[in-house]
């Protein structure tokens, strides 16, 4: 593109933010937010996992209501701004887990958002409207509308799903929310949709632009909103608009508590490192970690560091070299960790009867469960995680998720395991458990176990010996306690390799 | 354009694939069946089967499945054995009840997010109960007109063949081709992205229940018709039988992937397997056991397929 213009702002507001505030039961997604979404201007959004973009769109969607606040459109109070609403007011989003549905094909998906559609001929008017749009934003795709959805690779599904935002039937397209829409797109075809979006930006529709790539936020934004725990923490103009000014706007200035990490004394270490694994595509991600060591594993949500947790977890429980005793703490109580219907004693030995610490005498091979020693196992953990109130026998779903947090790193810590991996495993916990959870990890750590840790919360990381910041399924840089700021973790995460 | 045969589209032709294979042998056997009178007995019970396949393809639309159709089908016939002789009106208003029922349940289920196969069920032993109080021991009579529209002989092709067709260009023009009609599975692809756009689940899935409802009396009728008497475990097989068909037919349980024309084709196909056997003189004992042998063939075929697919 070469050069872009500055424009003159002067566009009125389509749709303005008055203190809009959203909260889901006790969480606080959006806290006041206030801002102007003026015509024809592209405004790009920054900010780190859970800052808010994606409620804030939602809401600027019409498929959240917000719990306080205001929305007009252009310049009239919409008190009832719901999906129907934000469809007649212009709007459109480009959801990031997308929304198509995949049984239907491309040129019946355009029915979901165009109720038009309809009587004779529907067909053949959604076709041409998608090709159309199809060959304006991604010229020489070679997708004719009536391929099935569920045929289609990822990339093609973004195209469409970009492309249908930016169909118009009766009601014109005014704002087009763009939700990590190059997530998924290759670099050629990304290229043609930041063109495009400039181009749309230029011809009077608005275009936001949700993303974790902060140079296709510098090349196509006309300015930049920065989010953080739900509130705008600054809007970058045109004129002062770089990586590092994006950076220095998302990052906490005030670092959490590194004084624990840094008090903390190192386990005195045996030569060279005792586990590494060669991990990913091509086995090219090396990690490394010896006894008594915690690491930490950073960066955006979903760059594969899960992945690359079971992929540890299935080379120690493998039969080949990296054989390890190992136990896993999963991060989705809900789906990976609790069993619902289980009694919190149930749900805490479970790991402990496929193997328990070294100290404790059982009998072995004989097949059974030794109820005696399981309930003596049960009975130490609960004294040390400290549940009180609940008898052990009732159901885990009694107790409140921070506690059935606990009883999940009781799970895994009442067993033999050397290796303890955990996925984001302070997901949703209040700050009392956290603590205690970050005590018990160093105890533990000081009796010589390892832990591997993947937080999306960078405060933990200073609980961590040594961090792994990932980024596209790969290790961009490896921190050290004493260099893992939250600048530098912040500038690892966005690192962009050059493709 | 040319005409490739690429794994997908062999996918969606495994339906009629599977009818001419079974189709094939029974014509072989005995070339009688080609006839209008043959092809009219052989196909005689498969419009009831038909209806009630549609009916269940219209609940797996939306991801969820009815265990209920069975004894629904065999409710209607009893209904039509018994009221709706003696007493048309009051037999009408019923049947016009148990569709509204149908629909209402299948609001209940998203309102309420509760699993339909729970529901249904349930409402299986209602169903049952209901028709053992209205006919306790087999019998009743149908309605004249109704014996008469299943026994109307359609000129050159037997009329079994033609009801079919019917059934399945209408289910296909309503589901597969209309605006309303994709907006409605769409709410079994991806029910998310239809409530985010300002869909209603529950309107969706009410008017699919409604619709199976409507099928379902349609089934019970018709089977009422060629039978001429009914009995409260008349049809109770038909469950299975349904599932077994719409699955045939290239349905998933999930996802919304559903095909009118395949589901009919694939009831077809479940009813001539059934009379397979008979012209090999093998105890009809074996029918199940045949209808069951054919569809882990197809599904197997299909996965076979979906695997060459993705490489």
């Amino acid at each position: 593109m070469g050069e872009i213009k500055m424009k003159e702002t002067s566009g009125q507001a389509l749709i303005r933010f008055q203190g809009i505030s959203k909260t889901f039961g006790r969480v606080r997604a959006l806290t006041d937010i206030d801002f102007s979404f003026l015509q024809g201007e592209c405004v790009g959004i920054a900010g780190h996992n859970g800052a808010g973009k994606s409620t804030l769109m939602a809401v600027l969607a019409g498929v959240f209501e917000p719990t306080q606040g205001e929305i007009e459109v252009d310049g009239t109070p919409s008190p009832r701004y719901d999906a129907n609403a934000a469809r007649h007011a212009g709007v459109r989003c480009v959801f990031q887990e997308l929304s198509l549905c995949a049984n239907l094909s491309i040129a019946e998906n355009m029915c979901i958002v165009h109720p038009q559609l309809r009587g004779r001929g529907w067909r053949r008017l959604a076709t041409a409207l998608m090709r159309e749009k199809l060959e304006e934003i991604f010229p020489g795709n070679r997708l004719n509308g009536t391929e099935l959805v569920s045929d289609l690779t990822l990339t093609q599904r973004q195209m469409v799903e970009i492309a249908r935002a930016f169909t118009v039937t009766d009601a014109p397209v005014r704002l087009v929310i763009l939700d990590e829409p190059t997530s998924s797109l290759d670099a050629h075809t990304a290229e043609q949709l930041l063109a495009f979006v400039r181009k749309a930006a230029e011809s009077g529709i608005t275009c936001l632009l949700i993303t974790h790539m902060l140079g296709e936020i510098q090349r196509v934004a006309d300015r930049v909103m920065v989010m953080r725990d739900g509130g705008i923490v600054g809007v970058l103009g045109r004129d002062n608009l770089s990586r590092e000014a994006i950076i220095t706007a998302m990052g906490q200035h005030l670092e959490a508590d590194k004084t624990t990490g840094a008090v903390r004394e190192r386990v005195e270490r045996a030569a060279g490192p005792q586990y590494h694994w060669m991990l990913g595509a091509g086995r090219r991600t090396k990690i490394e970690a010896s006894r008594g060591e915690v690491i930490g594993f950073a960066g955006l949500a979903g760059q594969g560091q899960t992945e690359a947790l079971l992929a540890i977890y299935e080379a120690a429980t493998g039969r080949r070299a990296g054989r390890a005793k190992v136990a896993f703490v999963a991060g989705d109580r809900g789906r990976d960790g609790v069993f619902p219907v289980w009694s919190i004693a149930q749900n805490l030995d479970l790991r402990w009867l496929s193997g328990g610490s070294p100290t404790e005498k059982r009998r072995p091979g004989s097949g059974l469960v030794d109820f005696a020693a399981a309930r003596a196992v049960v009975e130490a953990w609960r004294a040390k995680i400290g549940i009180r109130g609940a008898s052990m026998n009732a159901g885990i779903l009694s107790l409140s998720g921070g506690n059935q947090q606990k009883v999940l790193f009781a799970r895994a810590l009442a067993s033999d395991a050397d290796l303890i991996l955990m996925d984001d495993p302070t997901r949703g916990v209040d700050v009392g458990t956290k603590r205690d959870i970050y005590q018990l990890v160093r105890d533990e750590a000081a009796k010589g176990r390892t832990f591997i840790w993947y937080t999306t919360e960078n405060e933990e990381l200073s609980h961590c010996d040594r961090t792994y910041v990932f980024r596209s399924a790969s290790v961009t840089r490896v921190l050290h306690a004493d260099e893992c700021t939250e600048e530098a973790l912040l500038a690892a995460s966005f690192e962009e390799q050059a493709a | 354009m040319t005409f490739e045969i690429t794994q997908a589209r062999l996918r969606a032709m495994l339906p009629a694939i599977s009818l001419v294979a079974v189709l094939v042998p029974i014509l072989f056997l005995q070339p009688a069946t080609l006839s209008y009178f043959g092809s009219s007995l052989l196909l005689n019970l498969a419009v009831p089967i038909v209806l009630a396949t549609l009916a269940q393809l219209a609940i797996i639309t939306v991801n969820d499945l009815d265990l209920s159709i069975g004894p629904f089908v065999s409710l209607v016939a009893c209904i039509g054995a018994t009221l709706l002789v003696k007493q048309p009106w009051l037999g009408a208003l019923a049947l016009a009840g148990c569709v509204l029922a149908y629909a209402t349940v299948g609001a209940l289920i998203e309102l309420r997010q509760i699993p339909s196969i729970v529901v249904t069920l349930g409402l299986a032993f209602v169903w049952s109960g209901l028709a053992i109080v209205l006919l306790p021991s087999p019998g009743g009579t149908s309605p004249e007109w109704l014996g008469t529209a299943m026994n109307y002989q359609t000129p050159w092709i037997a009329a079994p063949i033609v009801w079919s067709a019917l059934i399945a260009l209408i289910g296909h023009l309503l589901l597969m081709r209309s605006s309303a009609g994709v907006r409605i599975r769409g709410a079994g692809g991806n029910p998310r992205a239809m409530r985010r756009f300002g869909w209603s689940l529950v309107r969706s899935k009410a008017t699919l229940y409604g619709i199976a409802g409507l099928f379902g009396v349609m089934s019970g009728l018709s089977l009422l018709g060629l039978t001429t008497s009914a009995d409260a475990n008349l049809a109770l097989r038909y469950t299975l039988l349904s599932i077994a068909a719409v699955i045939l037919g290239g349905g998933e349980f999930v996802g919304g992937r559903v095909s009118v024309v395949g589901a009919v084709l694939g009831a077809i196909t479940l009813t001539l397997a059934a009379s397979f056997l008979a012209f090999l003189n093998i105890s009809s004992d074996w029918q199940v056991g045949m209808q069951g042998a054919i569809l882990i063939v197809v599904l197997s075929l299909r996965v076979l397929l979906q695997r060459g697919d993705r490489q």
